[in-house]
């Protein structure tokens, strides 16, 4: 009580709160209003913070901010080996995991020089599509939400659940599983696993069907999407722009086709891509790659040879435990790599592959010893968002929240 | 599964106002997720159907802090982000709890780096810490059943209005 | 002849004393210019029709921990007609160090170039917008240079103040 007394009997402010009584707006239709659209926000996907500017309803200019979760990932890449930083790379883009771990163990092998077995390859791009189902089922599961549809999410994440089973049972873990190793993978996969991943796939089908009924005869979600945030095809290359975001507006590049690693170029699968470019293009754009991955899927598990799991170079893979523990050679390889690292020459390179969210590089310096000197991580998410702001002038407020939700931004990867 | 039986048999049930506050507090807990990176998607698996979070009454996941009693925070919390979720515990009216998920809040995980926070108690009350990366969706749910179970413990005049305190007894 | 050498060849055509190395470390082409001859590059190896390298891709920097030529840019590019991604290198040796920005050439190097300047402290001049990017705005370090702790200097970011 005593402090209310003190506050009312300050002369300074009583003189302050009385003199804002007397506010005059010159014309009341020409003021514009700056609003925070903050990082705690259900529709940001993440945190996000945007400024915007509006005139009544109408955006007239868009200001990203990120840094909410800036993690350090590239300085402390610098502190440790390359095998430790395995786990590190499975949460940047934390809806599709496994192709990250992908993406990072293929730029390391480059630069060091060592090769993976068929089996470990095939092994690979069986994850890398179960995770680029899985991201995509995401996107299109939140974006149907923000848009208003909230029964999307919930068929969505039932079918993302059987392939977190399937993750389970491969690997260990449900989503951030560290599977790649350096040469390889950690371990081989068995043939329930691979039951398992050809009823989920009969499963997909007539779900997707399901999902599609749902949402295109809705004339609501239809006419929320079409002919928003239309991005043209000079200013997605101008911008950086890549994945699917670049294939809906009419570019057919992809580095699966491009630079094909792994073995893609014995897989047979086309390239979709739309010319328009608004919103429903990149909606339609993430459910034909689904269907275009069940096709590759398939064709792997036809194809998958026999084999080691894991490259038989001793300086620089580490080799199986039960050898370790039994022979003297094995030891001592084992010692030298986890102490001083893998020592690939001095050098740089730059490797990308295609994550779901769209080009996800890595270039490496190295400088001879065990800890990289410099790694950076080009993440597709935070060039997506450098075409926000040109794509949200002139348009509604709730149109902002289905243009990110299209773009689909993962912030894990968007600040590193 | 009783409740029933006793209305039956003589109409009425004697109780303390206690029980019935702290049994309609812990039955129907409305989180408010504080979703900022993988820790999130482990989350929003926990109320969808396969691990469904809604049969323990915690249906109403809505991010407006001023209708929620507790706060789940999913995610590596920065010192920019910092700010904001004190901002945001604050602007939650009184009783509220907090569920650290994962290691990145409960000591920062496995980032000792320069912008992560060392564990969220270092500005925040903490009542229960979910151990993971990420935790599994049962484990969220075995977090929760101990809040309620701390809920039902807990005398309905324990809670007041904490500033209102500050004020009559300085 | 092959993309590699049709693109040395015109570059040494045209900037013949700038050039300061070739290299080709595991298959990357990476091109070493002298900086105050960044941006006349970049704009030649986007105009020009048989090469047309329109897309940057990123724009980082190393630092080497020396004395002397401490930071080095690197410029990540890609053409779609040649279907060749090639990497640009100038050396750094002015101290506080600067270089000419190349977002006039291409638009999207505008974010990258700010994350360089937010992490390493290399200044881009005429950059249309020069401001932090990841820290926030009263961060007085460059975390990515070579002095700067993995742990971070307490007391420089500051927590909210814990009510009870």
């Amino acid at each position: 009580m005593d402090r209310i007394k003190q506050i009312y009997n300050d002369e300074k402010l009583l003189k302050k709160l009385q003199e804002d009584q007397n506010i005059t707006i010159e014309d009341v239709l020409e003021n514009e209003m700056v609003i925070n659209m903050g990082p705690q926000h259900p529709a940001t996907h993440g945190v996000l913070r945007l400024v915007l500017r509006l005139d009544g309803e109408t955006v007239v200019g868009i200001i990203p901010e990120l840094g909410y979760l800036h993690r350090g990932y590239e300085k402390m890449a610098e502190n440790m080996s390359y095998i430790e930083f395995i786990p590190h790379t499975d949460r940047l883009d934390y809806t599709g995991t496994m192709c990250n771990n992908v993406g990072y163990v293929l730029a390391v092998e480059k630069l060091a020089g060592i090769e993976a077995p068929k089996r470990a390859q095939y092994i690979r791009m069986i994850v890398s599509e179960l995770s680029r189902i899985a991201a995509h089922l995401v996107a299109i599961g939140t974006f149907a939400m923000d848009v208003g549809a909230v029964t999307m999410v919930m068929w969505t994440f039932r079918e993302r659940e059987k392939i977190n089973s399937i993750f389970d049972r491969i690997a260990g873990a449900r989503f951030t599983t560290s599977y790649t190793r350096i040469g390889g993978v950690a371990s081989d996969i068995d043939d329930q696993a691979i039951a398992e991943t050809v009823q989920f796939l009969a499963e997909l089908e007539p779900a997707l069907i399901e999902m599609d009924k749902l949402l295109l005869s809705n004339r609501i979600f239809i006419d929320r999407l079409e002919g928003i945030g239309i991005l043209p095809k000079e200013d997605a290359i101008a911008h950086g722009v890549t994945g699917p975001n670049l294939r809906a507006s009419g570019v057919e590049y992809d580095i699966r086709r491009a630079q094909p690693y792994l073995f893609y170029n014995e897989i047979d699968f086309k390239i979709p891509t739309f010319s328009q470019g608004d919103c429903l293009a990149r909606y339609f754009q993430r459910g034909d790659e689904v269907k275009e991955s069940i096709k590759i899927l398939r064709q792997c598990l036809d194809k998958i040879p026999q084999g080691e799991v894991i490259a038989n170079d001793p300086k620089k893979v580490l080799s199986h435990k039960t050898e370790i523990y039994s022979k003297m050679e094995e030891l001592i390889h084992d010692f030298m790599i986890i102490n001083f690292g893998i020592n690939p020459p001095v050098g740089d390179t730059y490797f990308s592959v295609e994550n779901p969210k769209g080009e996800l590089g890595f270039y490496i310096v190295s400088n001879g010893s065990g800890q990289p000197w410099k790694l950076k991580i080009h993440s597709p998410s935070f060039c997506n968002l450098q075409a926000l702001s040109q794509l949200c002038k002139g348009v509604m407020v709730s149109d902002v929240v289905a243009i990110i939700g299209s773009l689909d931004p993962v912030m894990g990867e968007a600040d590193k | 599964m009783g409740l029933e039986a006793v209305l039956k048999k003589d109409g009425f049930f004697t109780t303390t106002i206690d029980a019935i506050v702290a049994w309609s507090r812990k039955s129907s807990v409305w989180p408010m997720p504080m979703g900022i990176s993988c820790c999130a998607i482990e989350m929003i698996a926990a109320a969808d159907p396969k691990y469904d979070i809604a049969r323990f009454g915690s249906e109403v996941m809505r991010f407006t802090p001023r209708q929620c009693d507790l706060m789940i925070v999913a995610g590596t919390v920065t010192y920019k982000m910092a700010q904001v979720v004190r901002r945001i515990y604050d602007q939650m009216p009184d009783p509220k709890w907090v569920i650290a998920m994962g290691a990145c809040t409960s000591s920062g995980g496995m980032y000792r780096s320069y912008n992560v926070v060392q564990g969220i108690d270092q500005f925040l009350p903490v009542d229960v810490y979910t151990a993971g990366c990420p935790p599994r969706p049962e484990n969220l749910l075995n977090a929760l059943m101990t809040i309620q179970e701390k809920i039902g413990k807990t005398r309905a005049r324990d809670f007041q209005n904490r500033s209102l305190a500050e004020l009559e007894h300085s | 002849m092959n993309t590699k050498e049709l693109i040395v060849e015109k570059v040494k055509d045209k900037f013949g004393e700038s050039v300061e190395e070739i290299s080709d470390f595991r298959d990357d082409l990476c091109i070493t210019i002298k900086k105050d001859q960044i941006v006349n590059l970049g704009k030649f190896l986007k105009d020009n029709p048989d090469l047309q390298f329109i897309m940057c891709k990123d724009v980082t920097a190393i630092d080497w921990a020396t004395l002397k030529k401490r930071f080095t840019t690197v410029y990540h590019i890609y053409s779609f007609e040649l279907n060749y991604s090639l990497r640009l290198k100038s050396n750094i040796d002015d101290d506080p160090p600067t270089i000419e920005t190349v977002s006039s050439v291409w638009p999207s190097a505008n974010w990258y170039e700010r994350e360089t300047w937010d992490m390493y402290g290399i200044k881009f001049l005429n950059h249309p917008d020069l401001r932090r990017i990841y820290m926030p705005e009263g961060f007085e370090y460059y975390p990515l240079r070579k002095d700067f702790p993995v742990l971070g200097i307490p007391g420089s970011l500051p927590l909210p103040f814990k009510a009870e």
